[in-house]
């Protein structure tokens, strides 16, 4: 209806009453309430007479056709209205920064029509659009290097960006036709769409222009020879290729001013007021940081075996400067043969490979997004092909006091500390492992306990110092410790008196923190638990695969 | 040689024995409950083949008869036919796509009517019009109006329409004036969860589902599930499929993004810890009972109410076992059993430490009890008090008897007994120990009576009632009258006769209230588990609702010197507050709980029925449902 797609458009929300009741009219039926200043607003706005015209121009259509008059159908197909979004979009984004923040769905939404067949659901142009918009996104990524994290999740690829300081999230799917769900509106989606590509538009042709580069983009001169099929053959056509050839990911775009060498001055440092000198160093630090996890696959050349997902893949190595290769017939764009002895890494994704070339490591894929989470270049060991893959964890995760770590995330911190852990024996590692779910385990007890041990200490040198005697220190330990639970007790008690009185909603809001933390703690412990039972399953296993050896 | 068979009806033999079919090109189904088939030209029925064959004969005739595959059924006439080998073949061709007639050859040589080759005679002779030689007049005419039209500016050259969008710097002016006040109060949707390890395609085998915990997600409603899928681990990149409710997620999003309420919301970051409120420590608020001291034991039934003697030397207490005890506080020694030969509901000793006398409520009456405990002269002298008592001259109508005890009675201690119509519910002390008032069971104006001892006399203060009366007290200091009803305490001036306040209890039942001894402030229990403290001078609603108890207060007393007040619960425990009220009239009394006492056990659901402290000592009294009595210090 023209009020929803208003609403989509101008991004009008419902809003919650602070009295539903007396807004209900007394009724406590769920209701959605939107704010009369918000529909008034839908009012002035200029795109809705250009709905209406749509709508005339539709039954106009439709009485054309069904009285046969195609001459008329024709001209009025030719003279169909049209309306533009730009305005909207200037409006509900003042500055270019609150477009950036919203990015999120409009990529992902983009992404996602991308990959809808050409047939049905939506228009071919807007999937079209989609496409292209994705693909300069795509480009502008490599092209600033602002690639942060990507994650494999069983829903699809997760990407995060970071564009002017604001990180920008993205999932798409994995690439398989679409099994078209049947309780989905997609005319709701459409109207989205057509929003967020006007949206992204825009805030490509800004983001390309921040970088001097062309927008269209345009494919760099020398890269374009490159690219050109070999004999002479027409691989499509022009304005066809063009897609395809930026859509390889393969060919660095083209500068409107060329990049000399000057351009690369080093930024005079301000001290920002108020900041000391720890901290300038630790943000110089992470700065430097910054600038090595982009240069991660500088130098390295990789070739993809034609079973992994070339798309994602050439993204991630392009954004980290890695340089990346494909079979021919794969698709346009590839830049060298697998014979190539320059190649320093191949991506397999099959669980044995014949003809292996000396010279080069044979990954997975998985060691790309790891490699890339992790900041540095994982040992290679882990990855080879056919062999069980270390759990592939979440960048996004960033683990509080308290919360459940896994053990291979502790190990990746320890080595980016720079701490190597690589040679330890497989023994010391489980029996690491174990303590650490142990102390999971009793962390509820620890800070009391170690309490208890400093208290007990000081008693004890109190004891010591007053009375000479050893023995009679020993007989006073045992009436020490009732003191210690004792106090204990007592305070517990004072903490529950004061429980008690605390006033009614504070109290709620106490116990329901209260609720919270403990059920925290107790997932945290089932997880430690479930990883302690399946790590010793594990090494039964071992065993007797041994035993059975040795047998 | 005619492949195709004559029609029927052209040769004169089958002519005869035509019997088409002339219902036409209907649905045969339309016949299928009838006998007849349709009917011939003559308009006779054609009947159906008589016997119908069903699945056996079908059977047996597929296995026995050699041409079974070459037979069918005219639906027009019911009969069987056997098809000719020519029909055979025609079906044959017919299937494979081929024309019906053999002989017919489709791709024979095509000869052009024209050919391409050019002759060098022409088809027709017929010499070029004139016509076309001369330009057309009408197109003449058609072209000079368009061209006309064109120059007046009546037809316009179509643009081409542009179908890519452009772009351009939309951010290119940016105007801090344009952010309107909408974008202030505009609330920016919520960015989209991020994913966890659990969501990995090859996450830690911990965060993989167990069997039960499957089964348990399957089970959940999917607004409740906390993970809106089920964590699964691929051993390659390969074996990942495309996850089925990509579409569906993205659709939600979008419905969230247009159809959810906006809301900020301020989470509370708080330290658990500061929001527990900063009460000076019950350590520095000693003295006060932490400990079980001693127990009585000796009843049989639940003790339902307790007194302490003024000197706080003996304590008596009343049970359900009909019996009223006495005992030594120190020692728990039982001094004397007064069997009353009923339920004791209420006991009260008389506060004048001059004198030596229990009040005890038996079923209708109240007993006037001397327990002859302690000093001879004292208890002596209480018996030469009652006894001098002279009868006045002219008998008053009064609502109830006092009968003097008879010597059987006045050997077991009995001294006076004031029968009332109706059962008793309490009995309550004046401080000076010469009026005692007493609550009937009742639902009329008679249900409180004030009783004079000196003069044996009594009346009835209320000429209407206002509800079920709870429970009495009178004012330790001032002519003040307090009355618990159901659910408000209304307090009376005795000299003026007047209602001088009502205090809103805010609970539902009020079971007991005890008083200040400096007056001012006013404990009630009630049986929904509140304990409400009102400060006389500041309201007439409670200063404080305290809800320290799980289930019913039964009863609440305060201590006569320290600031302490006690409270009795059905769930077993007595809770010791400090209550310490001020004399500076601006500072507000200040409430801590101190000590949860427990000791008694749960008999009948009942836990402690009454408390009482000691008169001079930090020690607290407490009755309960199993048959003790226990003090603790």
């Amino acid at each position: 209806s023209l009020r929803r797609r208003l609403c989509i458009l101008k991004g009008i929300y419902p809003h919650e009453p602070k009295h539903k009741k007396k807004v209900n009219k007394g009724s406590t039926a769920a209701r959605t309430f939107y704010l009369l200043k918000d529909i008034k607003f839908l009012l002035h706005e200029p795109i809705v007479n250009k709905f209406r015209e749509y709508k005339i121009f539709v039954r106009k259509l439709r009485k054309a056709y069904g009285k046969s008059e195609w001459g008329t159908a024709e001209r009025l197909k030719d003279n169909k209205p049209t309306y533009k979004l730009d305005h909207i979009v200037k409006e509900r984004y003042p500055t270019f920064v609150d477009a950036l923040r919203d990015l999120d769905d409009a990529l992902s939404m983009c992404f996602l029509f991308s990959t809808f067949p050409r047939t049905g659901k939506c228009h071919v142009q807007t999937i079209q659009l989609c496409r292209r918009l994705a693909v300069e996104f795509l480009n502008f990524v490599i092209a600033s290097r602002s690639l942060r994290k990507v994650f494999l999740s069983i829903k699809g690829i997760y990407y995060q960006a970071e564009v002017l300081g604001q990180p920008i999230t993205w999932i798409t799917p994995y690439a398989f036709s679409h099994d078209h769900p049947t309780d989905v509106d997609y005319r709701v989606m459409a109207t989205f769409t057509e929003f967020y590509t006007t949206l992204l538009g825009f805030v490509n042709f800004r983001l390309y222009h921040s970088l001097n580069l062309h927008y269209p983009p345009k494919i760099d001169g020398q890269a374009e020879v490159e690219l050109k099929p070999a004999e002479g053959k027409e691989y499509a056509m022009d304005s066809e290729s063009y897609l395809e050839k930026l859509s390889a990911l393969s060919a660095s775009l083209a500068r409107v001013v060329a990049p000399t060498q000057e351009d690369d001055v080093e930024m005079d440092e301000f001290p920002v007021e108020g900041e000391t000198a720890e901290q300038m160093d630790a943000r110089k630090k992470e700065q430097e940081a910054l600038e090595k996890h982009k240069k991660l696959f500088e130098g390295l050349r990789f070739f993809l075996n034609r079973e992994v997902p070339r798309e994602p893949l050439a993204f991630v190595i392009r954004c980290f400067g890695g340089q990346v290769s494909w079979d021919k017939s794969l698709c346009i764009g590839a830049t060298y043969d697998v014979s190539d002895p320059s190649i320093t890494h191949q991506i397999v994704d099959r669980p044995r490979v014949e003809q292996q070339v000396v010279g080069r490591y044979y990954l997975q894929p998985q060691w790309v997004f790891d490699s890339v989470n992790a900041r540095l270049c994982l040992p290679v060991a882990d990855y080879f092909p056919g062999v069980l893959l270390p759990p592939h964890l979440s960048p996004f995760v960033t683990e509080q006091e308290g919360d459940y770590i896994p053990p291979e995330k502790l190990k990746l911190l320890a080595m980016q500390r720079g701490e190597d852990p690589g040679e330890e024996s497989e023994e010391e590692e489980e029996e690491e492992e174990d303590d650490d779910s142990d102390k999971d385990e009793e962390e509820e007890d620890e800070s009391e306990k170690e309490e208890e041990i400093k208290l007990k200490k000081m008693e004890e040198q109190k004891t010591q110092s007053n009375k000479a005697l050893p023995v009679k220190v020993t007989a006073g330990k045992v009436r020490l410790e009732d003191k210690q639970r004792l106090e204990q007790e007592q305070q517990s008690e004072e903490k529950r008196l004061a429980i008690m009185m605390m006033k009614k909603r504070e109290k709620y809001l106490y116990k329901k923190i209260m609720f919270g933390k403990k059920r925290k703690i107790r997932e945290a412990n089932k997880l430690a638990a479930k990883r302690k039972a399946h790590d010793t399953a594990v090494k039964e296993e071992k065993k007797k695969a041994k035993k059975a050896r040795r047998a | 040689a005619d492949p195709i068979p004559t029609p029927p009806h052209l040769s004169l033999s089958s002519l005869l024995q035509d019997i088409r079919n002339t219902v036409g090109n209907i649905p045969m189904e339309w016949y299928q409950d009838f006998p007849h088939i349709g009917y011939d030209l003559e308009g006779k029925r054609i009947y159906k083949p008589i016997r119908n064959k069903d699945e056996l004969d079908k059977f047996l005739e597929k296995m026995e008869n050699p041409d079974y595959w070459r037979t069918v059924q005219d639906k027009m006439t019911g009969a069987d036919i056997k098809l000719t080998d020519e029909q055979v073949d025609l079906v044959h061709r017919l299937q494979k796509g081929q024309f019906g007639d053999v002989h017919f050859n489709p791709y024979e040589p095509a000869i052009d009517f024209f050919t391409h080759e050019v002759m060098i005679h022409p088809v027709t002779n017929r010499p070029a019009d004139k016509r076309s030689f001369i330009p057309s007049l009408i197109e003449k005419e058609k072209v000079s109006k368009l061209v006309h039209a064109i120059k007046m500016g009546w037809i316009k050259p179509r643009k081409p329409k542009e179908d890519t969008p452009t772009y351009y710097d939309l951010w290119a002016h940016e105007d801090p004036n344009s952010i309107l006040g909408r974008h202030k109060m505009h609330v920016p949707a919520p960015k989209m969860k991020l994913p966890g390890h659990e969501e990995s395609y090859n996450p830690p085998p911990e965060y993989l589902l167990s069997e039960e915990e499957k089964l348990a997600w399957e089970q959940q409603e999917p607004a409740e599930r906390r993970l809106n899928f089920v964590p699964q681990q691929y051993r390659c990149l390969r074996a990942v499929p495309a996850y089925p409710r990509f579409i569906q997620e993205r659709f939600e999003r979008c419905l969230d993004l247009y159809l959810c309420p906006r809301q900020r919301k301020m989470r509370v970051n708080v330290d658990p810890e500061d929001l527990i409120p900063k009460l000076p420590k019950p350590r520095d608020l000693q003295p006060f009972p932490t400990t079980q001291a001693l127990v009585y034991r000796g009843h049989s039934s639940l003790v339902r109410c307790i007194s302490v003697s003024p000197s706080g030397q003996w304590l008596a207490s009343g049970s359900d076992d009909g019996t009223v005890r006495f005992w030594e506080v120190c020692t728990a020694r039982c001094m004397k059993t007064l069997p009353v030969g009923g339920v004791v509901k209420s006991i009260a000793w008389n506060p004048n430490p001059t004198v030596c006398l229990v009040a005890v409520c038996v079923e209708q009456s109240v007993l006037l009890v001397n327990p002859c405990l302690g000093d001879k002269l004292l208890y002596g002298a209480t018996d030469q008090v009652l006894e001098s008592y002279v009868p006045p001259e002219e008998e008053r109508v009064q609502p109830v008897q006092w009968v003097t005890a008879t010597s059987e009675e006045h050997g077991r201690g009995i001294r006076l007994t004031v029968q009332h119509s109706k059962a008793l519910k309490q009995v309550t002390w004046h401080g000076k120990g010469d009026y005692f008032a007493t609550v009937v069971a009742d639902n009329s104006n008679m249900q409180v009576l004030i009783h004079q001892t000196s003069k044996r006399w009594s009346q009835n203060p209320f000429r209407k009632s206002k509800g079920m009366v709870q429970c009495v007290l009178f004012h330790p200091i001032r002519p003040y009258f307090f009355v618990a009803t159901q659910r408000y305490v209304r307090v009376y001036n005795l000299l003026k006769q007047e209602l001088t306040k009502k205090l809103m209890a805010n609970c539902k039942w009020v079971s007991s209230m005890a008083i200040h001894p400096a007056g001012d402030n006013v404990i009630c229990g009630s049986y929904d588990s509140k304990l409400a403290w009102f400060d006389l001078d500041l309201s007439t609603r409670p200063y404080q609702l305290l809800r320290h108890h799980r289930k019913a207060l039964r009863s609440v007393a305060f201590h006569k010197h320290y600031p302490l007040f006690a409270s009795g619960s059905d769930d077993g425990t007595v809770i010791v507050c400090h209550g310490m009220v001020y004399n500076d009239l601006l500072q507000n009394p200040l409430l801590v709980p101190v000590k949860v006492l427990k000791g008694h056990a749960l008999t009948l659901d009942l836990g402690v029925l009454d408390v009482a402290f000691h008169p001079t000592q930090p020690w607290v009294f407490s009755s309960g449902a199993d048959g003790t009595v226990r003090l603790y210090t």
